[in-house]
């Protein structure tokens, strides 16, 4: 099947477009549109991409594996992000990832078998006043307690 | 909007960066300096003579500032990047202290850390940039930990990447992108991981890479090196540098050839600067001379025996490729079958025997029985000297060459309209254009180089309207691609001259001045409204008006054309139309404005300018004019014929009819590039006589009475002109084979044998009896001609690179005025119907060179493109029912023959395309042998064929 944005992205990317001056400008907000209706980038859509853009195959390549919120490969149904940079680290956020890992039954960077969930860790996500924290999909959820964890990977993983 | 027209690094960014106006004086080192406008220090460095070293940036790229090697020390807080940092007024540097070495010492001592146990660069070609840099600051990086191995690909024929030694400078990335345009390399991943990627982040050999070499000629470290050819790869100081030209197409790069002359090889090759190619090469100049080297080389003169007589093709035929699996050497002539029926013989034996069966021929029989076949592939001083022997001793006319093949339409019509057959304009003039037409060139296949050129252009705002019924890649840079259906480009140019009289897009002051014939061709294009020509032409007629517009209202209009134009029956009357075209609205004569047929051969056009074609003397002057000829008989004192002689297709008909009875052949090889093989076999079957004069045995050897080994363009001397009338000297790098002997030599044998010596001493003094016998070479000497060569005309050699432009105050005609001729439509001979219901057009891809002698002969460009492939249209090949890589036959009332298909929408449906270059799947066993009445040149580009599913194809899939 190949790859074409849904018609109401599509609407949304004409409307990216008419803000900048060079198509390319356009590249992550139009990779980002491509990975929300998709779940990852993959390289159909890096072609894709590259030829409504006039860019090179190569360079959205470079542009989609720099950021790290651009998903290289499939992902779960829900990405969990524990932020494990200094801070976060001194509030115990290594308890948190341990805990998550036991939970899922994966390691940070896999995909749970039943493809619900996503673990990673992230660097800052600029919520250090209220560590331990971590990003499920689009909230933050702060000031972790083991519980609460619990509580969240119960939604998800239902 | 076309790819790279968006500032990325195009060479606007130098200008954005530094919009100073004026000079700036500075002082740099104690030195005070006088920059030019817009120049960083590092430029304004070393026009002072100051080298400060440099990783990321080089003179041929638009700096990034990414290695920061190149600091100098302006009194600031920090260092700065003198590559990207601009002058400033006042500006003190200081471009060596402590500080500075100390930090360019640590940065090297950083990246060296990281490099491969042996640089693959410093244990080949010895010069590596980064490696130099550890010796002068004599640090290895050992002190420092060392990073894991990253990962080497060696999927590309001719290239090696190792990725550990790879210090991410851009510079690879900036040559694909912006000077060769190819963008196929970026950088993939983040941190420590990140490496250059091609493409989809592929290995190099499966990604759109199309070998050119230039990220590994702008890579400072062992990254990207070549992979050996002919000999391991040593150290460009061991071996001696010969500076000449590349043999394929008519763009003539520069080129050095590092030749180890012990063993008489081509090692490798280097893009040289000049005006033509500034420094750039394809993958045919870079890759592919080592055919020189192929065993297979004639060495010994050759004579038939007696009992191989009559005379046939020696080698059973081959009508199918193998797809793939070939067997050894079945896509070469096979020696083994062709060779026993011949025997070795002295020169002084086969010399003799030439000229004797020659003379007797002409004796008998008049010398309109003899004819010669020159090439395009020799020197100007071989084709004078070939025209001379035809024309003084032979006594006819009936000289030609390949150029009937490939723009004989063009120069017809153009000397008609303009009174030259030359362009008028470089290609690299497409720099100073607001619109380029391209128009059935398949430029960045046929002609590379200049393709870059026209890339380059496009990125920096001149639009490209592309226009060919087969999609070429340039298209893919282009404002407009137009798709019209093959063989209809008369209706749609004349439709874009109605739009363009119709709504007074003409240029009516160069019109009144420098024109004539506009009242006819008004009158023809009148007919033509875009709704008229729409049912015909298949491009919507909003499309051609809009198409005219762009053309009409552009300040500079250039216009390039291939062989989409020229190889029709009515060839001469497609350019005809482009002619009008520039005259009506005055584009020629002005920078960015002009006409350029693209030429194919290395020298098409200097065979031509030599006399190499059969109505004219060398610069075109007519054998018809008795003022010309009575010049031409006071110098080389013999009565010449005063009628026209035959063309390559009329030769061909003429030895079918018993009218043509001896042929020398000199480096053509018919058999393969005529139309209809197989009418040319029996043509060749039929002389009394043909001496064959080549590098190897080629299909048309097959047939010979004698065969003379020759010398190889790498083993010569002599001048070549390339599309932009440049005149070049070609320098020899090799070592000739065994006995094989210099072409003007074995011609001038030739000649003194049948009564008529020539005694030329070098190539040196045939070139200045040409230039004494011409108007436009005048002035040009070896010693004038250097390194880089001069355009002709050249008024002032010496001082001057010759007119880049021409014509910008009338025309060579006799009123000085160009002449529009309005062209009428006419359908191709041969349209599609029930049998035969697919339109075949034929042509050329990027490794392969003509009848293949020499690329399939190149380990490179053969292991690249071993194999002809057909390309068919996705609906067609699901209707047929075929897939990538199935075998098809191909027929058409000529003949038949087998191949693999690739399906792709570059080809529409109802079309077919075959290369022609593969002898086992011959594309010309299908063409037809019409042609165009005036170029006399054959309808190459359209014929109907049927195309059918292989058995062995469908039992493979049944399997
Ligand atoms: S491969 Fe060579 S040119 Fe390309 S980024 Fe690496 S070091 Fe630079
Ligand atoms: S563009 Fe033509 S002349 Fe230049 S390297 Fe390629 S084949 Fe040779
Ligand atoms: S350290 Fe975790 S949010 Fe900043
Ligand atoms: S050479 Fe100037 S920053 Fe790399």
């Amino acid at each position: 099947m190949t790859f074409a944005l849904s018609d109401e992205r599509e609407r949304t990317l004409q409307e990216i477009l008419s803000r900048y001056p060079t198509k390319m400008a356009a590249t992550i907000p139009f990779l980002h549109l491509c990975q929300e209706q998709h779940g990852w980038v993959s390289d159909e859509i890096c072609e894709y991409v590259a030829k409504r853009l006039d860019l090179s195959a190569a360079h959205v390549k470079g542009v989609a594996t720099f950021y790290s919120l651009f998903n290289k490969e499939p992902v779960g149904k829900h990405q969990v992000w524990v932020c494990r940079t200094l801070p976060c680290a001194l509030a115990g956020a290594e308890n948190v990832l341990k805990h998550c890992e036991k939970r899922l039954g994966i390691h940070a960077g896999e995909t749970t078998r039943d493809g619900k969930v996503t673990l990673r860790t992230a660097e800052c996500l600029a919520s250090c006043g209220s560590g331990p924290m971590m990003q499920v999909d689009r909230d933050y959820y702060e000031n972790l307690t083991l519980a609460e964890v619990d509580k969240i990977l119960d939604r998800v993983t239902r | 909007m076309p790819r790279g027209k968006q500032d990325r690094y195009s060479s606007r960014v130098g200008e954005k960066l530094f919009p100073v106006s004026k000079p700036v004086t500075l002082t740099i080192d104690g030195k005070t300096v006088s920059a030019k406008p817009g120049s960083t220090i590092w430029d304004a460095a070393r026009e002072a003579g100051i080298d400060i070293p440099v990783l990321c940036h080089s003179p041929r790229l638009d700096p990034v500032g990414v290695c920061r090697m190149c600091v100098v020390d302006i009194g600031g807080r920090v260092l700065a990047a003198s590559c990207v940092r601009p002058c400033e007024e006042g500006m003190n540097v200081v471009t060596k202290s402590e500080k500075v070495e100390r930090h360019r010492s640590m940065l090297t001592e950083l990246l060296m850390s990281d490099q491969p146990e042996t640089c693959p660069k410093e244990s080949t070609t010895g010069d590596s940039e980064l490696a130099a840099l550890a010796r002068a600051y004599n640090v290895d990086g050992s002190r420092l930990p060392r990073g894991a191995a990253r990962s080497s690909d060696t999927s590309s024929k001719v290239i090696a990447v190792n990725h550990q030694a790879c210090i991410l400078c851009d510079r690879c990335v900036r040559g694909c992108d912006d000077i060769q345009h190819n963008d196929v390399i970026g950088r993939t991943g983040k941190g420590y991981t990140t490496q250059i990627g091609f493409d989809l982040n592929q290995p190099m050999g499966q990604s759109s890479c199309v070998s050119c070499g230039e990220c590994l000629a702008v890579c400072p470290t062992g990254a990207l090196v070549n992979k050996p050819i002919s000999l391991p790869i040593v150290p460009r100081k061991s071996l001696k540098q010969v500076d000449s030209v590349c043999p394929y197409c008519g763009v003539g790069c520069s080129l050095t050839y590092n030749v180890d002359e012990s063993k008489n090889r081509i090692v490798y090759t280097d893009g040289r600067p000049s005006p033509v190619n500034h420094s750039r090469l394809c993958v045919k100049g870079r890759y592919g001379w080592d055919y020189a080297q192929h065993e297979q080389r004639l060495t010994h003169p050759l004579i038939r025996k007696s009992e191989y007589y009559p005379r046939g093709p020696l080698s059973p035929e081959v009508t199918s490729s193998r797809g793939g699996e070939h067997r050894k050497g079945s896509h070469l002539v096979r020696y083994e079958d062709v060779l026993p029926a011949f025997r070795q013989a002295s020169w002084d034996e086969a010399l003799d025997l030439v000229a004797t069966r020659l003379k007797g021929i002409r004796d008998t029989f008049g010398p309109g029985s003899l004819a010669g076949f020159g090439s395009a592939k020799c020197s100007n001083e071989e084709a004078y000297v070939f025209q001379k022997l035809v024309r003084a001793v032979f006594g006819t006319n009936n000289v030609d060459h390949c150029t009937r093949l490939c723009h004989a339409s063009s120069v017809a019509a153009l000397l008609e309209g303009i009174g030259s057959g030359a362009v008028t304009n470089t290609f690299a003039g497409i720099e100073d254009a607001d619109v380029a037409l391209l128009i059935g060139t398949n430029t960045t296949a046929n002609h590379p180089v200049a393709a870059t050129f026209f890339k380059q252009a496009a990125a920096r705002g001149t639009k490209l309207i592309v226009i060919d019924p087969r999609r070429p890649d340039v298209a893919n840079y282009a404002h407009q691609y137009v798709r019209l259906r093959n063989s209809t480009d008369v209706a749609f140019y004349n439709a874009m001259l109605h739009v363009i009289i119709a709504e007074n897009l003409v240029n009516e002051a160069y019109i009144k001045e420098y024109t004539s014939g506009f009242d006819a061709l008004k009158a023809e294009v009148q007919k033509w409204s875009p709704e008229v020509a729409e049912p015909i032409c298949g491009v919507p007629a909003e499309t051609i008006r809009e198409v005219a517009r762009i053309y009409g209202k552009a300040k500079s209009a250039i216009t390039f054309w291939g062989m989409g134009i020229s190889q029709h029956t009515h060839g001469t009357d497609n350019a005809r139309c482009l002619i009008a075209l520039c005259l009506v609205t005055g584009n020629c004569g002005r920078p960015g404005t002009g006409l350029h047929p693209l030429r194919g051969q290395n020298n098409v056009q200097g065979a031509s300018d030599a006399g190499l074609i059969p109505m004219m003397y060398p610069d075109y002057q007519r054998v018809t004019n008795p003022e010309v000829r009575a010049r031409f008989e006071k110098a080389w004192g013999v009565p010449l014929d005063p009628n026209a002689g035959l063309t390559v297709t009329e030769i061909t008909k003429g030895a079918l009819e018993g009218r043509i009875k001896g042929m020398y052949c000199l480096g053509e090889n018919p058999f393969l590039s005529d139309p209809n093989v197989n009418k040319v076999r029996k043509a060749l079957s039929a002389l009394d006589f043909l001496v064959v004069q080549d590098i190897f045995l080629t299909e048309t050897a097959e047939f010979a009475d004698v065969i003379l080994p020759a010398t190889s363009y790498l083993e010569k001397l002599g001048t070549y002109t390339n599309t932009d009338r440049r005149v070049q000297i070609g320098r020899p790098a090799l070592k000739p084979p065994g006995e094989a002997r210099l072409d003007w030599e074995i011609v001038s044998e030739i000649s003194t044998r049948m009564g008529y010596p020539m005694k030329y001493q070098s190539p040196a003094e045939i070139f200045n009896e040409l230039v004494s016998m011409t108007h436009e070479y005048r002035g040009l000497t070896y010693e004038v001609l250097g390194s880089t060569g001069r355009l002709w005309p050249a008024p002032d050699p010496a001082a001057d690179d010759g007119l880049q432009i021409l014509f910008d105050d009338g025309f060579p005609t006799p009123n000085r005025r160009g002449k529009m001729v309005p062209a009428a439509f006419e359908p191709p001979r041969e349209t599609p119907d029930e049998n035969y219901p697919f339109v075949l057009n034929t042509g050329r891809v990027l490794e392969h060179w003509h009848t293949g002698t020499m690329t399939r002969r190149s380990y490179a460009l053969n292991a690249i493109a071993p194999e002809a492939l057909i390309e068919v249209h996705p609906e067609d090949a699901m209707k047929l029912g075929v897939h990538n890589g199935d075998r098809v036959v191909v027929t058409s009332r000529r003949g038949s023959i087998t191949l693999a298909v690739t399906v792709t929408t570059r080809t529409h449906e109802g079309s077919v395309f075959i290369p022609f270059h593969f002898r086992e799947a011959a594309a010309n066993v299908l063409t037809i042998d019409e042609i165009d009445p005036f170029g006399k040149i054959p309808e190459f580009k359209f014929c109907a064929v049927r195309v059918e599913r292989a058995p062995e194809s469908s039992a493979a899939a049944a399997e």
